[in-house]
């Protein structure tokens, strides 16, 4: 059996997506515009929470989606074909603020499909990026706008994303 | 979710599991191809043949379109305009498609196996487009993606293929498909076009065309394939419209919520009354948006590499 820590639980989850929510509300003045967009599967809960804490910081509904990117992405023909997930773009991405949310930052490539795929459906205004963990060894120029917590970890390293049930983090060692 | 297979060859060799990951994977792709910008870089850098040996529109056309909206590159080769007139043999030619590193070959043959002989001498994937009268996986594919959609679930649904089994491709494969996913299927036709041999696949025989009209919820139609009737199999077209065409006293014989299907092309007042190809209850136009979407789903699936599918 591989070691395991819980490095978030539940309740540090939900400090860290309140955090994010503030920072959001605080980076974008027209909240109008905002619009966030879960990256399945991990990142669709966590985009549905921040909508909702955003919702009640701007006393206004704030749209939320969600963009499958397994057609995007640079490795299909170096792994086993990937689950497609449904892609939810209930708003008019043109002109919007959209802020992409995930669970893990790794590599960044998932990031860099996401802004692939995000262009088929129009031009946002401005993408932003929130993840929940930071995990370290980009592979790509790519910087999340918001993070909950920047774990170091080594490549070998694992970090599972648990939210529903029961929320936590948790980093499987090699 | 699963899929390990290199070449879609047939459907026999499927797994249900591997059949359904084919029909969600397709869902997405349906939805693609609903959005203003319809086409996505999966097979970008990748390059399609389309070996037609035997003629073919509908298909033909559909890969095509399942190819460009992945952003692969294509080679359209058709019996009378290549080699094979000039006295090529299969071999030859698929070794020289591949020679210029073609990474997927569609192949339709009149010959049964043919893509599966190809996909033992060759590196590249292959797809069987229709081979004879043994399999048509897309079509076999799409039609089960068709009912799921239009019923939710195919267990427990009784499917009735109405027509020409004997020299049908589409029968077989859907045939290995519907029972694979837990319908009930039964064939009806005239005895010299439905033997009873094919009990031996697990479905049902009956020459009784209302009692297989009747328990259907699904009438999946087929058209008399002339060109593979050698010899006289009934005494005429007249007749057989008259015996099995589905015309409106037909059809009211049939659940009110029956649907109904058909792979095309269609011919209009001989297996189906033109009134009835057309009303709301029909959903051949829909099977043919539907099977773009599959086929993309196909080559979408059988591009994945050898890799875990989780990303590390």
């Amino acid at each position: 059996m591989p070691e395991s820590n819980v490095i978030l639980d539940a309740a540090a989850i939900g400090r860290a997506l309140v955090r994010i929510a503030h920072e959001i509300a605080e980076c974008n003045e027209n909240s109008t515009e905002v619009a966030l967009i879960g990256i399945p599967a991990g990142g669709n809960l966590l985009a549905e929470r921040l909508g909702k804490i955003l919702s009640d910081i701007w006393k206004h509904p704030v749209p939320v989606g969600s963009l499958d990117v397994s057609m995007h992405r640079d490795d299909l023909d170096r792994r086993a074909a990937p689950n497609i997930h449904p892609t939810v773009m209930p708003f008019d991405v043109n002109g919007k603020t959209v802020v992409l949310v995930d669970d893990v930052l790794f590599s960044g490539r998932t990031t860099r499909a996401a802004m692939d795929a995000l262009n088929d459906f129009g031009r946002p205004k401005k993408i932003q990026l929130a993840v929940l963990v930071d995990r370290g060894h980009r592979e790509l120029p790519i910087k999340a706008d918001f993070v909950g917590k920047n774990v170091p970890t080594s490549a070998a390293e694992k970090v599972h994303v648990r939210i529903g049930q029961k929320d936590e983090v948790i980093l499987e060692r090699a | 979710m699963s899929w390990n297979q290199k070449h879609l060859l047939d459907i026999e060799s499927l797994s249900s599991d591997e059949i359904l990951t084919v029909l969600d994977t397709a869902r997405a792709f349906k939805a693609v191809g609903e959005r203003a910008i319809k086409k996505v870089p999966a097979l970008r850098g990748k390059t399609v043949v389309n070996l037609f040996v035997e003629p073919s529109t509908r298909t033909r056309i559909s890969f095509e379109l399942a190819e460009q909206r992945l952003s692969a590159d294509i080679i359209n080769f058709s019996a009378d305009a290549s080699s094979f007139k000039k006295g090529e043999t299969l071999k030859d030619t698929a070794l020289n498609l591949e020679a210029l590193n073609a990474d997927f070959i569609v192949i339709r043959h009149s010959a049964s196996g043919a893509p599966h002989f190809l996909s033992r001498v060759l590196d590249a994937r292959v797809i069987n487009a229709g081979d004879g009268a043994h399999e048509h996986p897309t079509q076999a594919l799409l039609d089960a993606f068709t009912i799921r959609e239009r019923k939710g679930n195919i267990e427990g649904l009784n499917v009735t293929i109405l027509g020409d089994i004997l020299y049908s491709r589409v029968a077989r494969s859907n045939i290995w498909a519907l029972t694979k996913l837990g319908a009930r299927v039964t064939l009806c036709g005239p005895s010299t076009l439905v033997p009873k041999t094919f009990e031996q696949m697990g479905c049902g025989v009956t020459y009784n065309v209302d009692e297989a009209l009747q328990t259907a919820d699904i009438l999946l139609l087929l058209r008399i394939q002339h060109e593979r009737q050698r010899k006289t199999m009934f005494p005429g077209i007249s007749e057989y419209t008259q015996l099995y065409g589905l015309n409106k006293a037909r059809l009211a014989k049939t659940k009110s919520e029956a649907l109904i299907m058909h792979p095309g092309p269609i011919n209009r007042g001989v297996e189906i009354d033109s009134e009835i190809a057309d009303c709301e209850r029909s959903l051949i136009l829909e099977q043919v948006t539907n099977g773009l979407a599959v086929r993309m789903a196909v080559l979408f699936l059988l591009n994945g590499g050898k890799g875990p599918q989780e990303l590390a």
